[in-house]
């Protein structure tokens, strides 16, 4: 397959977030703002390219009834990496993101795309299926977190908008999480369609 | 009267799901009708408490004890993998009745992540103990409480679920989108316990 | 190549060189990272006790609320000799991610839940009959900030014979793991 036809696919048709619906509890639990949102997106981003990437290199010597478990290994140990980087040099965004690093192993979306496409494709298409769908992820999240963060206090990426009074602080809050991605669901089905 | 309260405060006021966002995906996926529901709330209560009993003492006496904290994503992923793997084959033989209502969710939990989410805050004690030491008994009562509030919230979506299916829904919001809508309603009926373990807090004296 | 079959002896040599290169390569990261990891935390609460003093004569007290919102919520807490807030800093918070970080703003000097200046003590929330305004929506976390203030004040008197100046103490409860 063209590499760049699968890159795209990440983006808009098999988009993890609004068609595949993968990764719900980051998606949810971190785009209070847009800036949180955006971070755990390219941290997810960064697994997601590696995962694929060393899959993709070692399925061959993987047999194959003990694929989970060493693609399991590979993800944690990719995430574990990531936590210790974050913490030493990004403090602030390990601050804002907490326990939801660590949970990117059980973030649906790597395990699948290790399963569904590393684990049968060559190392560079593994590559741009894995930026892809990183972009595609990220992008969601972004957009999430600004509506809700727009919505909530007026504000995106520190830029006002509006003054926070006015904002209706249930989007910054959990049910508000639900409800915007339920309408950007919807939109983005009818952008689809059209 | 604490462990009440830490009761309390996980399965309404902290939901996992509702205002913790952990579990999403088991909640979206499998809450389409109130049986199956009941039967994923068990099987996440079952291996929840399991799991969270033994990477707390994964934690205490090897990780820890050893200097090894940095290990613990991948030590308490394959833990509960490994454990999922053994209620699995245990159930299968010794209550295949069990195992049967059971058994098709079981699979689904390594990679719900409300089971590593819960594991990682028990074992760090960064979780809402209401005064207590963190310890391996608040944290069961901790793990219990959680997963009877996931168990919960699935089974009152659940029940909103059958009846929406009845319902005309406009085509652009059908699917996931009016279900993501009517999870949003339940939060928002859920926060309305915020307050309540202040409130019972004054009550018993705490 | 060829994949290889499952045997138990590939499986066995597959899983076991997959965690002995991800154990490897996990300590080495941690190897390199700790250190930073360490100094930055020891660095930040200089800077923060620092901050929280803002060049005045006073205290500078780490306390650990393990009642916040969603757990513990860590505050480094300046006060002068007689009880007077000078600053405070948040320094570790388990909260609902973007919305625990709002009490670093919301008690500052000119903000809406302003405290310092005042008495710690016995702060407490509007809600609670105090002359605290809580941060909207979170006055759990509120409450718990406040408790840390109050804690601090209850450190500061109980040690106040002992000495003045810009030491720092650990706060007592630290239940962060």
């Amino acid at each position: 397959m063209n590499n760049m036809k699968v890159l795209l696919n990440g983006i808009i048709k098999e988009n993890p977030t609004f068609v595949l619906l993968l990764g719900m509890c980051p998606t949810l639990g971190t785009t209070s703002s847009a800036i949180n949102g955006l971070s755990m997106g390219l941290a997810t981003t960064a697994v997601l390219i590696f995962s694929n990437l060393i899959i993709s290199l070692i399925k061959n010597l993987i047999p194959d009834k003990v694929r989970i478990p060493s693609f399991i290994v590979v993800i944690a140990s990719l995430v574990t990496i990531l936590q210790m980087l974050i913490k030493a040099y990004a403090p602030e965004v390990d601050k804002s993101l907490g326990l939801f690093i660590p949970l990117i192993v059980v973030n649906c979306i790597i395990l699948g795309r290790a399963e569904a496409f590393a684990a049968k494709n060559g190392v560079v298409s593994s590559i741009c299926d894995g930026i892809g769908m990183g972009i595609g992820f990220t992008l969601a999240l972004t957009l999430l977190g600004a509506v809700r963060e727009l919505l909530g206090t007026g504000k995106v990426f520190n830029a006002t908008l509006f003054p926070e009074n006015y904002g209706a602080l249930v989007f910054v809050l959990a049910p508000g999480a639900f409800i915007a991605l339920g309408y950007l669901i919807a939109i983005f089905n009818k952008i689809k369609k059209a | 009267m604490a462990y009440i309260l830490i009761f309390i405060t996980a399965v309404f006021v902290n939901n996992i799901v509702l205002s913790q966002f952990l579990g999403i995906c088991p909640f979206l996926g499998v809450s389409k009708k109130v049986d199956s529901a009941l039967g994923m709330g068990a099987a996440v209560a079952f291996v929840l408490t399991l799991a969270t009993i033994v990477t707390y003492l994964i934690q205490m006496y090897v990780l820890k004890a050893f200097g090894l904290e940095y290990l613990q994503t991948i030590a308490f992923i394959l833990v509960i993998a490994a454990l999922v793997q053994m209620v699995e084959i245990i159930l299968k033989k010794s209550a295949p009745a069990l195992y049967q209502a059971l058994g098709v969710f079981l699979p689904l939990i390594t990679t719900n992540c409300c089971i590593l989410g819960v594991a990682i805050l028990v074992a760090n004690g960064t979780y809402a103990t209401q005064g207590l030491e963190p310890n391996l008994l608040t944290g069961v009562v901790y793990a219990i409480s959680t997963a009877i509030g996931f168990a919960l919230a699935l089974v009152v979506f659940a029940g909103i679920r059958e009846q929406l299916a009845m319902m005309d829904v406009p085509k652009g919001l059908q699917g996931m989108s009016i279900a993501l809508i009517t999870a949003g309603l339940l939060a928002m009926a859920f926060m309305g316990f915020s307050g309540v373990d202040n409130g019972l807090k004054t009550l018993f004296g705490l | 190549m060829k994949k290889l079959n499952s045997t138990w002896y590939n499986m066995a040599l597959v899983l076991t060189g997959i965690a002995v290169v991800a154990g490897a390569a996990l300590g080495y990261v941690n190897s390199i990272t700790a250190p930073t990891i360490e100094a930055l935390k020891v660095q930040q609460e200089k800077e923060a006790e620092q901050q929280v003093l803002n060049g005045q004569e006073g205290t500078a007290i780490k306390i650990t609320d393990p009642k916040g919102f969603g757990g513990a919520l860590t505050v480094m807490v300046g006060l002068a000799q007689d009880g007077t807030i000078l600053g405070y800093k948040v320094l570790e918070s388990s909260e609902t991610p973007g919305l625990g970080a709002k009490a670093q703003d919301w008690f500052q000097k000119g903000q809406k839940g302003d405290i310092i200046g005042k008495q710690a003590g016995n702060l407490t929330v509007s809600k609670d009959g105090g002359e605290v305004d809580a941060i909207t929506a979170s006055t759990i976390t509120s409450r718990a900030f406040l408790r840390c203030i109050n804690e601090a004040y209850k450190t500061l008197s109980e040690s106040s014979d002992a000495q003045s100046g810009a030491s720092p103490q650990a706060g007592k409860p630290n239940n962060n793991i």
